[in-house]
């Protein structure tokens, strides 16, 4: 799923301070598991911005609400009207949700609540970590299930490096080193042997390098 | 004597011919003022055969390698240019390579570079399109088949020395021969390695090393750095990841007085290149005295290693 952090609230208030209406609009989908951009969170944003605003003597007109997901038209049905009301939008959902609000909403501005930070999982009860970098060229079935190249600091096809210590990465004793993960990963399903098979160039044109992405399913 | 001699390397020459092999290294400047690197190169250049340039060196942004190494190329020495993958993209890597090989630098150390985490700009966005391995590939590839990596034909290609570097001592242990054997299929011609200090842990992967042959494959440099203080050594142990400084070292240096630990230093590197000759599969010694280059002609006589062989 996508992991995103809410910005500092000083942050979102310089942005959306101007405005007379703002609709505080949260994403209930993945930024909701992580208890940064769900509707919930949407509610307790708009009450920070509320008693903020009380705080500098600025009149702005607070509204919150949520769909399920702001990246599918489907989803905005129920809050058209709320939607034409709305002077701007905070935006709770991933980059991608408020890049849809700005796009479906021509003149209305949208400011992000959230940096999006990763694609991640939940690996304990608030604990989020990166798993993916949709490189668009999976080698997983290489590495024995386990991402060098979002998980390995230099994203090396042939690791570990020389940096590899005690099973941690040498830029923080807190990160696991990949390649660790990787040959232990080999030698429990008796592939060690893999290891030492080089593997092509990566392909980066299929990565973010190559240009915005995209597929259209035909016959739909 | 006539050996089989592939670049005008003198490294490749010398260890070639069956000599040990004397190597050093230079870190550039934080100027655009070249006559520290090549102030250094004059201090070492009669006690080895090639000198290392470091490329942007734990991450701090430095003169660049490639222009260090042409200038000591133009003071007659003979450079490695070390080249990290961290900073470039496979067109500016073999972009660099031509431009390297066209003022006569007949050596390439590839590498992956230290993380930018370390350096003077942490929040620069890294490349690490290829690896140190694939790096290793790249060169050969344009040496040997003179193609790109495109596959484009290269008209005059480079004409390189490749080496790579080994650490014995990051985990896992494991896999450190593996991935060496990785490199030499790669197509690694010599190996320089992490600073040693365990001996015993270097001499057991040295044996494993032999024992799949790899040191009849490869040409393997020791690393060599003299501690100058206790508080080197124990920086060292403690915060260098992939670094293995035993205790008995600290302790021996920690029982010298302050004024006699950097000889003491310098005593411990020779001693260690001493206990290293013997060692079969080991063809030279990479002595990596940083920012104390003026002590690496006292290491290579006092280890035995001087004078250098004359190479035409």
């Amino acid at each position: 799923m996508i992991v995103g952090e809410q910005k500092p609230l000083e942050e979102i208030w310089e942005m959306v301070k101007r405005h007379k209406q703002l609709t505080v609009f949260g994403c209930n989908t993945c930024v909701a598991v992580c208890h940064q951009g769900g509707n919930k969170e949407a509610g307790i944003l708009a009450s920070l911005l509320r008693m903020k605003a009380v705080q500098e003597e600025v009149d702005i007109d607070i509204v919150d609400s949520g769909i399920e997901r702001q990246c599918e038209h489907e989803f905005f049905d129920s809050v058209r009207d709320l939607m034409s009301r709305s002077e701007a939008v905070l935006s709770l959902a991933c980059g991608i949700g408020v890049q849809f609000v700005a796009t479906k909403y021509e003149t209305m501005p949208v400011y992000p609540a959230l940096n999006t930070t990763f694609l991640g999982d939940v690996i304990a009860v608030g604990h989020f970590t990166e798993k993916c970098q949709a490189c668009g060229d999976c080698v997983l079935g290489l590495t024995g299930g386990v991402c060098p190249v979002s998980r390995c600091c230099k994203r090396l096809s042939n690791g570990p490096c020389g940096g590899s210590s005690n099973g941690k990465c040498e830029i923080s004793k807190e990160i696991d080193c990949a390649w660790q993960l990787i040959v232990d990963r080999l030698e429990a399903l008796g592939r060690l042997d893999d290891y030492e098979k080089i593997p092509p160039l990566k392909d980066w044109s299929k990565d973010r390098a190559g240009g915005p992405r995209s597929f259209k399913l035909e016959g739909i | 004597m006539t050996v089989d001699v592939k670049t005008n390397s003198r490294l490749e020459k010398v260890l070639k011919s069956g000599q040990l092999a004397v190597t050093s290294e230079c870190g550039p400047p934080r100027s655009s003022a070249p006559e520290g690197i090549i102030k250094k190169g004059e201090l070492i250049k009669n006690h080895v055969d090639v000198i290392n340039v470091t490329d942007n060196q734990t991450s701090v942004t430095r003169l660049c390698s490639l222009a260090a190494c042409v200038h000591l190329k133009l003071q007659g020495l003979d450079p490695v240019l070390q080249m990290v993958v961290r900073d470039r993209n496979r067109i500016a890597l073999q972009s660099d390579i031509l431009g390297a090989a066209s003022f006569g630098i007949s050596n390439i150390l590839c590498l992956s570079g230290d993380h930018q985490s370390f350096g003077d700009n942490p929040q620069a966005q890294n490349v690490f399109d290829i690896d140190s391995m694939q790096l290793v590939q790249t060169v050969r590839r344009m040496r040997d088949e003179g193609k790109f990596l495109s596959g484009d034909e290269i008209k005059v290609p480079p004409n390189m020395f490749v080496g790579a570097a080994a650490n014995p001592f990051a985990d896992p242990f494991k896999i450190r021969v593996p991935r060496l054997a990785k490199k030499v299929a790669a197509g690694a011609e010599f190996i320089q390695t992490q600073c040693i200090y365990n001996v015993d842990k270097f001499e057991l992967w040295m044996e494993q090393v032999r024992d799949r042959g790899l040191h009849e494959k490869v040409f393997i440099l020791a690393g060599i750095t003299p501690m100058r203080s206790v508080g080197m050594a124990k920086y060292l142990r403690k915060s260098v990841p992939g670094m293995d400084v035993p205790e008995a070292l600290i302790n021996r240096m920690a029982g010298v007085e302050k004024e006699k630990q950097a000889a003491e230093g310098i005593t411990i590197a020779v001693e260690t290149i001493q206990r290293l000759k013997e060692v079969k599969g080991v063809a030279g010694f990479h002595i990596m005295a940083i920012e104390w280059e003026e002590k690496v002609p006292e290491i290579v006589e006092r280890a035995g290693l001087f004078p250098r062989p004359v190479i035409d």
